[in-house]
């Protein structure tokens, strides 16, 4: 089998000095699939993430991006490496516009950006318009919408989400899950930590259930959804 | 090295350089007992300052960039306790004043209420307005007139209400305790100052309190400069009643004269010699007091939770301290102290001089010492005044020697000569805002760490 | 007639000079504002940094002089004040690499960076002092005045004379420039926008890709601009004297914080609200009653709500009043 697009190989590691919150822990996405991450509170989802995305310390075990190892690249490295991140919170630019927030997102490119931002418009149709608006203004869904378009703007080839749809509607959340589809239909692999286990295993190709910094349970999105063990511990039944 | 070693020799130190102040006039030193002493005075002063302010930064990470003006409060306070009633000012105008005050403060009071009691509209805002205005006038005609009436009285000797000396303009100054008196007055007034600053912004970010702080000493010192009924304002109060005996009246004792004799001294030097040294004892008391009640404190209950705030302020307000409570409540302590040395340093000068209150002299300097000494421990941050004060003094010697090496080659008389040379006097903002750097940056805990 | 003239004292005594000084404070709140913004910490040196500022426009003012150069009518400050910014942009930069890089790097509390720029102000006290001493200094020079009195007088007939200065004319005009220049960079540039990224959230902005370094140094560059014109401004319209821009340093945050600390737009406002109040409070308004009033109501004293000498009271009562009820200034601000 070949190695997938981005792998976090056997990660063991925590936050600076701190305990080891991750052991021996593998997130993988290929080209163009979703891969989400469940689990019960505190099991180390985001943890887990932001170690494939170079914000904790990885002590042992490797993050390869295209066959590139990237272990030890900072975040920000990586960004212009083609992986980009939505934090869970913060993930905006509150006092700026719309289309600022989309022009920061890229801010490390150098060719023309507005092709980009026609693209993200076309994407999320709302954005176009509220170009003008300052994005603190707008609704909780509407933000995300502006989070995850900004992170779009350096045309990544691997975008990260960690909790898109926390505090949102169900009707928005079932519309960003739809959007969020469509943009893994553009080629781009989209990895995310959700808490909404069931709904976000419902678009999966791959999920990764973890307990306690530790992979419990892997496999595709329907697997997961029919395994009994999973069901019974994290979905309720 | 140990850190039970370390304090001992620090201080052993501080006190060789007051020593070597005392007996040799080599290098930058004097070589004057006299000079060594009133450095040391100061010096004294100047640690319960260090310590007021490192209750407020070293236990809660207050940050008071106001200390000029509760020392300024402390210095109004010698002069409204020590010195006599002018005669006829009270009579003539001073109830007038405490009026008009009053009548002030009644306005205030009354749109505060209408403003609460009152139904939110239109009716509210012109109340509010109109009793403002009255009140305003009001007080501004029984004030002024009060004021006329006081200032009217031998301006060019008192023209101000006096204090409560009960010796009278002739004999006040056989009263010199009352000097001591305004003592513990001085911290009550620095104290009732912080609370009102306090009160308004403890609670929010951290600079806030510093520009607050910083604000209202300003006002202090505008406020003492400009109500001449109080403290005749920059046409300042000299003489002040002593709680030591006067150099004069030591040098006519005959016993006085014939033990500095037996001493090997003349009178006149041991004179000022002795009542240097009764000041130094009285504040030596003071400070050593302080310190062990500093000391008590720090290792209390109340001073664990102190530092225990300081350290996670959110930790301990989810256990329920109410922090901001307690931050009002050392903010007015330090203030107090701080209005105490205040008042000690004016009667140490025997005047109050509002002039000379200049913010880089007392506010940031006495920074400069807690933070050289070791913010959070009280034995740091005395030391700290010790040396400070003392390098603040000799900076300018050592200016001068230094630019003397600088200039060594020149050609006397030179422009650039002559102007490094008479500059030598602004070395020491400069020097100490670089050794502030540096100590920040290099031994941000000072010379003697908090355990 | 009558309500003219005291229209024209009103326009001589308060507004103009208020508007002169509000400019003055705005530029000064500006710089502020935006090192709050972005470093995150109110800065204690802003007002002697000020001094320096206008002490390097003066020594080139007086080489021009001395050299004959000169922009007749207009004084020789404004041809030295390029030179003033660039050396206090250079210093500014030197501050920031030898003092606070190093607190941004460990990522100390701002408490930590506001007292390393008490350490930077002693500095820059004993520079300023040490490079030009303590007392006033004289640098003004070119037409003094855009209207004297007298040819108002002459030319309108009113009793009262209308005096504009040309440093109140040259201030007003110079503020409103330079807050164009500001807002258009800030608001349509790549560079000004990534700072306002940078205000508004720090780790999406490095995320982004914002060099941080980058806006800080940017920031220090405008920052020496602001405060050197700011200071040159206020040194030919009152006067040059190092300890009266320590003291600016109160009017100058409370503009700051009444606007709302980390927003241009308030540091603005807040500098004209300040000012107006400063000036109106401390103003004696015997004349412009006189001209009102009716004979019989005229007023013996002054008229004056407060002494001129409690001028800083005033900043502060604002300040206080502000604090206790909308502690995010008048426009929104960053946080407390």
């Amino acid at each position: 089998m070949s190695e997938p697009f981005l792998i976090g190989d056997s990660m063991t590691g925590g936050y600076g000095k701190g305990p080891d919150i991750l052991h021996d822990c593998t997130i993988a996405v290929d080209k163009g699939e979703i891969a989400v991450i469940v689990g019960p509170n505190g099991a180390g989802k985001s943890t887990g993430m932001k170690a494939v995305f170079g914000m904790l310390d990885v002590r042992s075990g490797a993050v390869r991006l295209d066959g590139e190892d990237i272990t030890k690249l900072s975040p920000q490295a990586r960004v212009r490496k083609g992986m980009g991140f939505v934090p869970q919170t913060h993930n905006i630019f509150t006092a700026m516009t719309v289309e600022e927030n989309l022009e920061m997102g890229g801010f490390i490119r150098t060719d023309d950006i507005r092709e980009t931002i026609e693209q993200v418009y076309e994407l999320f149709p709302i954005l176009r318009e509220k170009r003008n608006q300052p994005a603190g203004e707008l609704s909780g869904g509407q933000r995300q919408q502006v989070a995850v378009g900004r992170a779009l703007m350096t045309k990544p080839t691997v975008l990260m989400l960690d909790e898109p749809t926390a505090g949102v509607s169900p009707i928005v959340m079932d519309e960003l899950f739809d959007r969020i589809i469509e943009v893994a239909r553009t080629g781009i692999s989209i990895l995310m930590v959700e808490q909404n286990a069931r709904q976000a295993l419902e678009i999966a190709d791959k999920g990764y259930v973890l307990v306690q910094g530790r992979n419990a349970h892997t496999g595709s999105g329907k697997e997961l959804l029919a395994d009994p063990e999973v069901r019974q511990s994290f979905l309720g039944g | 090295m140990s850190y039970s070693l370390r304090t001992p020799l620090l201080f052993g130190a501080v006190a060789l350089l007051f020593i070597l102040q005392g007996s040799t006039d080599w290098w930058i030193f004097a070589g004057s007992w006299n000079a060594s002493l009133t450095i040391l005075n100061m010096a004294l002063i100047s640690a319960i300052m260090a310590l007021g302010v490192n209750l407020q930064w070293g236990y809660a990470g207050l940050f008071n960039v106001g200390i000029m003006g509760f020392v300024a409060l402390g210095g109004l306070a010698t002069v409204l306790v020590s010195m006599p009633a002018t005669p006829g000012a009270w009579s003539q105008g001073g109830v007038g004043i405490v009026f008009g005050l009053l009548v002030g403060a009644a306005t205030v009071v009354a749109a505060v209420l209408i403003n609460t009691r009152m139904a939110a509209g239109r009716n509210r805002t012109l109340a509010t307005i109109g009793t403002l205005v009255v009140g305003f006038f009001l007080y501004r005609f029984i004030f002024d007139a009060g004021v006329a009436g006081v200032e009217a009285i031998n301006p060019a000797q008192t023209g101000y209400l006096g204090g409560l000396n009960p010796g009278g303009p002739e004999n006040y100054k056989a009263h010199g305790y009352m000097t001591l008196l305004a003592w513990p007055v001085g911290g009550i007034l620095a104290a009732g100052a912080a609370w009102v600053v306090g009160k308004t912004a403890l609670g929010l970010r951290s600079d806030y309190l510093a520009i607050a702080t910083l604000g209202i000493s300003e006002i202090v010192i505008a406020v003492i400069k400009n109500e001449d009924w109080m403290a005749r304002g920059v046409k300042n109060v000299i003489g002040l009643p002593r709680p030591v005996p006067y150099e004069v009246d030591l040098q006519q004792s005959a016993d006085f004269v014939a033990r500095a004799d037996s001493l090997g001294l003349d009178a006149t030097t041991a004179s000022t010699l002795a009542v240097k040294l009764s000041y130094s004892a009285l504040f030596t008391v003071v400070l050593v007091a302080l310190i062990i009640l500093a000391q008590l404190s720090l290792n209390s209950p109340w001073g664990r939770m102190m530092r225990a705030i300081r350290d996670n302020e959110v930790a301990a307000q989810a256990m329920g301290k109410d922090v901001t409570k307690r931050h009002l409540q050392i903010f007015v302590l330090g203030s107090a102290l701080c209005g105490l040395a205040g008042a000690m340093m004016t009667t140490l000068d025997g005047q109050l001089v509002p002039g000379t209150y200049q913010p880089l002299r007392f506010t940031f300097l006495i920074w400069v010492m807690v933070i050289v000494g070791g913010s959070g421990n009280n034995l740091g941050s005395v030391l700290g005044a010790f040396l400070i004060w003392f390098l603040w003094i000799q900076v300018e010697p050592i200016g001068n020697w230094l630019m003397s090496v600088v200039t060594y080659g020149m050609e006397d008389g030179s422009a650039l000569k002559t102007h490094l040379i008479d500059s030598a006097a602004h070395m020491r903002l400069f020097s100490m805002g670089i050794v502030l750097l540096l100590v920040l940056r290099f031994s941000p805990r000072g010379l003697i760490p908090e355990k | 007639m009558d309500f003219l003239n005291a229209l024209v004292a009103l326009s001589n005594f308060v507004l103009i000079p208020a508007i002169a000084y509000g400019s003055q404070l705005a530029l000064g709140a500006l710089g502020v504002t935006l090192i709050y913004g972005i470093l995150r910490f109110s800065n204690f040196a802003h007002g002697d940094t000020m001094a320096f500022g206008a002490m390097v426009t003066i020594l080139f003012t007086w080489w021009f002089q001395s050299m004959g150069l000169s922009i007749h009518p207009l004084p020789t400050a404004l041809l030295a004040l390029p030179f003033g910014i660039v050396v206090t942009a250079m210093l500014l930069i030197l501050t920031d690499r030898t003092v606070y890089r190093f607190y941004r790097r460990v990522k100390a509390k701002p408490i930590v960076f506001v007292m390393a720029s008490m350490g930077v102000m002693f500095i820059m006290n004993g520079v300023v002092r040490f490079i030009i001493g303590p007392g006033d200094q004289r640098f003004a020079d070119g037409e003094r005045f855009i209207i004297k009195a007298r040819d108002f007088k002459n030319a309108t007939g009113l009793s009262e004379g209308l005096a504009f200065k040309t440093s109140q004319g040259i201030t007003i005009v110079t503020a409103i420039i330079v807050v164009a220049v500001l807002f258009w960079f800030l608001n349509r540039t790549r560079t000004g926008k990534s700072m306002r990224a940078f205000s508004d959230n720090e780790d999406l902005a490095l995320l982004s890709g914002i060099n941080p370094e980058r806006v800080v140094m940017i920031t220090w560059i405008i920052v020496a601009a602001l405060i050197t014109i700011a200071g040159t401004l206020y040194g030919l319209d009152k006067t040059f004297k190092p300890f009266t821009y320590f003291q600016l340093l109160l009017p100058i945050f409370a503009s700051a914080i009444v606007g709302g600390l980390g927003n241009p737009l308030g540091a603005i406002a807040g500098g004209f609200v300040i000012a107006f109040s400063e000036v109106t409070i401390t103003y004696a308004w015997k004349k412009v009653a006189v001209y009102l009033l009716p004979e019989s109501l005229e007023p013996t004293g002054l008229v004056q709500l407060m002494s001129t000498d409690y001028k800083f009271a005033v900043s502060f009562v604002i300040l206080i009043v502000v604090l206790l009820f909308k502690p995010t200034g008048l426009f929104k601000g960053q946080s407390v």
